[in-house]
């Protein structure tokens, strides 16, 4: 018997849909039917429109037909006003807040795709005057829509694909998991992530590792050096696996030149700085690895800026290799 | 005589256009009267981006769409550059170029096979001689063509794991150029790429060279074209059209609007590949970007005394009960309502299939579709040249200066659904103000203070309404041949 599921958009972009297509290899319906996942209804995909629509939404409360999965993508509107009429759901006249509190009701797992549905994300971005939030989060704040004691049919609270957008294979595995009753709580992580993709860090696999290693820092966009130190880049904190899995082929922020902005994590929409200038106190930058005493690091740094090789240092500003590693000089 | 009874149908939710959608129609005999087009989702993003650090908005930017989000980051950028006085390097124009094309090449591609086409595969043409075939391709989720054209979509947005680092969502477009420079080995790889997409949309959707398709002049062609019978997907549509008579179908205003994609014609960083203006009675005329106001009379918005101009514009949600109707505001161009979209540029672009369609009978469903195909036809062997031009070794990006300066910028592009402007105003070093003006905001606007409807209300005027029907497919091909993108529309 298939595992179907519900997909629904509110207020975000469709981009995590968008992404969600580019699935490969195989493509995204091979995968599915591999996985034994069935669509009851996704709103770029499916052929019924309208009443259509309609009656599957009203078969599905009255329990007339099995919905495994609600997956939201986008956040919750809650204004104005409470009243959730920043979204009203075309041709129902109900608010989507209204449509998903009573699908949630009735599904057997509730699956937040994407940062805004799981967290409020971009669309919950101050001033906020939509009244955006997450199906279980108000940003790293238990509650949102559902309230912080929600727990889908299956016992399991609602799981949080968090990402801007995700990448089709964490949304793949999920609900292929979730199909094989094999997603339980100790495969999320604190703020409900599949530990699947989340227990990795971006910084792993990153190429520009060894400019990391020795600080060797790019200054201007296009520069191979390491973004930590200048450009903004929260790799070393962001939980991810975008430098292992990589996204369309071979591509991950870092390897596309700009920095990770930790899309994954409550409230990365507002992180305190301008996105692409990495704060700094007495010239140390703020937000060091969240698991090293910072006496340590700045020690480390120091000693490896002062270690480091001049062709490291002298690739790290440049947009392109000047400096090849020697072919003959390396002898044990 | 007996006087015929209007009925009202609500349609909705509105599935395959990015976004939700609602549309209202009186109904009177078997035909629709009226249409009023609402956008049901507000988003607000305008609001985000006041106050904040100018830079920031190439982050935010993207995010108002997953379809369009490359049209928007590169909005952002033009916005940027114009207040910086900055404009990219040739590696980073010509790099540049390739994402946006990438993105239009997808989002045409998506469009035609998975939100467009699988309508014909629907029971109620059953009977119909093209529809076990248009079943067994375009069947939503089912049909032969999903699939393909899914791993042909994929592998097209290879060149962003390349270039851009991901998409949707890339970071990589900067006011001086691209945040990623490539050598020769990865223009390899790119050409081998565009060498796998234009193979596979040569053997199943065109069956034929992209350049016969670019090359199509005159409706003859095409008719001759659909009557050799190619087996291409193409072809399948052209006889789908004929027999649904879709060149009578959704005409609207015939005044389209095209802000001109992908700069540097002539490494003239001013001058568009494909050029912007107005296309009205047969010719194109410059367009003076002064004279676009948005009209809130029936929108979810607080009223201005008169409609303003995007730099003097509010973005201040207001519902007010029986007058206003969507979120979407009413862009009008000198007063008056224009469609956007692909037609729009081939036409400015002279493509002459597309203006001798047009000439015969409008912007239609059938010209609409058609100039989308023909532009996928134009555009890989223009990335492909633009690959060739590259220069590994040359800069990518201008550096940038740590703060930018105070001012006011249009950034003026094209997403693949038509005319794209972010207007950006930056006052002591934050951005003061930020009106965006996307392409389904002009195609499907509600009307203006003079009753005017938006471009997508006037198209559904007579269309055929059959008995029964509740969501009528006359209205629901009109609608999707907009190739529209909600979540824009109301960013």
């Amino acid at each position: 018997m298939a595992f179907t599921v519900l997909w629904l958009q509110s207020g975000g972009c469709g981009g995590c849909s968008m992404s969600l297509l580019c699935a490969e290899t195989p493509d995204l319906v091979a995968q599915l039917r591999g996985a034994g996942v069935e669509f009851l209804w996704h709103p770029s995909l499916s052929e019924q429109s309208g009443t259509e629509v309609k009656a599957l939404l009203a078969d599905i409360l009255a329990g007339r037909v099995r919905m495994d999965a609600l997956c939201l993508e986008g956040a919750v509107l809650r204004g104005p006003e409470g009243t959730g009429r920043y979204h009203v759901m075309g041709g129902t006249d109900l608010p989507m807040m209204a449509w998903v509190r009573q699908l949630a009701a009735v599904a057997r797992y509730v699956v937040a795709v994407g940062s805004c549905s799981a967290y409020g994300g971009m669309a919950a971005a101050a001033p906020n005057i939509l009244d955006a939030c997450g199906l279980q989060y108000e940003g790293v704040h238990p509650g949102g829509a559902l309230g912080a004691d929600f727990r889908a049919q299956s016992g399991l609270p609602v799981v949080n694909i968090a990402g801007c957008p995700t990448h089709p294979g964490w949304v793949i595995e999920t609900l292929a998991l979730l199909a094989q009753e094999n997603l339980h709580a100790e495969d999320m992580d604190a703020v409900g992530r599949p530990r699947l993709y989340a227990d990795q860090l971006v910084h792993q696999g990153c190429t520009r590792n060894e400019y990391y290693e020795y600080k060797a820092s790019a200054r201007q966009p296009a520069q191979l050096g390491c973004m930590m130190e200048y450009m903004g880049c929260v790799g070393t904190q962001a939980h991810a696996d975008c430098n292992n899995r990589l996204w369309n082929g071979e591509g991950s922020c870092t390897r596309g030149g700009y920095a990770c902005i930790n899309c994954t994590a409550p409230e990365f929409e507002e992180p305190g700085h301008p996105f692409t200038q990495t704060p700094r106190i007495a010239g140390i930058p703020v937000g060091l690895p969240t698991d090293m005493p910072k006496a340590w690091f700045v020690a480390l740094s120091t000693l490896a800026k002062a270690a480091t090789p001049d062709r490291v240092a002298r690739n790290a500003v440049s947009e392109h290799l000047l400096v090849p590693p020697s072919s003959t000089g390396a002898k044990a | 005589m007996v006087e015929q009874t209007k009925t009202r149908l609500v349609t909705g939710p509105f599935n395959r256009v990015e976004g939700d959608l609602e549309v209202r129609l009186d109904v009177v005999g078997h035909q629709v009267e009226r249409a009023w087009v609402n956008a049901p989702l507000f988003r607000g993003i305008e609001r985000v981006l006041e106050g904040r650090t100018p830079m920031d908005a190439l982050v935010i930017a993207p995010r108002i769409c997953g379809i369009c989000s490359v049209s928007q980051s590169h909005a952002a950028a033009l916005a940027l550059g114009g207040v910086m006085g900055m404009v990219p390097t040739h590696n980073g124009q010509l790099a540049t170029n390739l994402i946006l094309a990438t993105e239009n090449l997808a989002d045409h591609l998506t469009h035609f096979h998975l939100f467009f086409m699988p309508d014909f595969a629907r029971p109620d043409y059953e009977g119909q001689p093209w529809h076990p075939r248009a079943y067994e391709r375009f069947a939503a989720l089912r049909g032969s063509a999903v699939r393909s054209i899914l791993q042909t979509r994929a592998l097209a947005l290879h060149v962003m794991g390349i270039l851009a680092g991901h998409w949707p969502h890339t970071l990589a477009i900067q006011p001086g150029g691209l945040s990623r420079g490539v050598e020769k080995q990865e223009c390899t790889r790119l050409l081998g790429i565009l060498g796998g997409v234009r193979a596979a949309l040569e053997e199943s959707l065109f069956g034929t060279r992209l350049e016969d398709v670019a090359a199509l002049s005159a409706p003859q062609d095409l008719r001759h074209w659909r009557d050799k019978q190619n087996g291409s997907d193409f072809g399948l549509f052209l006889q789908i059209a004929r027999d649904l008579a879709l060149q009578h179908s959704g005409r609207s205003y015939d005044r389209f609007l095209s802000f001109g994609a992908y700069p540097g014609f002539e490494s003239d960083p001013r001058q568009r590949h494909w050029c912007s203006g107005i296309f009205e009675s047969g010719a194109v005329r410059a367009l003076n970007i002064q004279e676009v106001r948005e009209d809130h009379t029936f929108s979810h918005m607080a009223q201005a005394p008169q409609p303003l101009p995007p730099f003097e514009g509010t973005t201040e949600p207001h519902m007010r009960e029986d007058v206003s109707y969507t979120w979407c505001k009413a862009p009008r161009m000198a007063g008056l309502p224009c469609e956007t979209g692909a037609l729009a540029r081939q036409l400015m672009a002279g493509q002459p299939l597309v203006r001798a369609l047009v000439a015969d009978h409008g912007g239609n469903v059938l010209s609409r579709v058609v100039a989308r195909l023909v532009e996928v036809a134009r555009l890989v062997p223009l990335m492909e040249q633009w690959v060739r031009a590259l220069r590994p070794g040359a800069p990518w990006c201008h550096a940038q200066p740590g703060t930018v300066p105070d001012g006011r910028a249009i950034g003026m592009t094209e997403a693949a659904r038509g005319a794209l402007g972010h207007w950006l105003c930056v006052e002591k070093g934050l951005i003061s103000r930020y009106q965006i003006i996307a392409p389904t905001t002009w195609n499907f606007s509600p009307r203006d203070s003079a009753g005017v409807e938006g471009p997508l209300e006037y198209a559904l005027r007579g269309a055929p309404v059959k008995e029964g029907e509740q969501t009528p497919l006359s209205v629901q091909h009109i609608v999707r041949s907009f190739d529209p993108c909600m979540a824009c529309t109301v960013h």
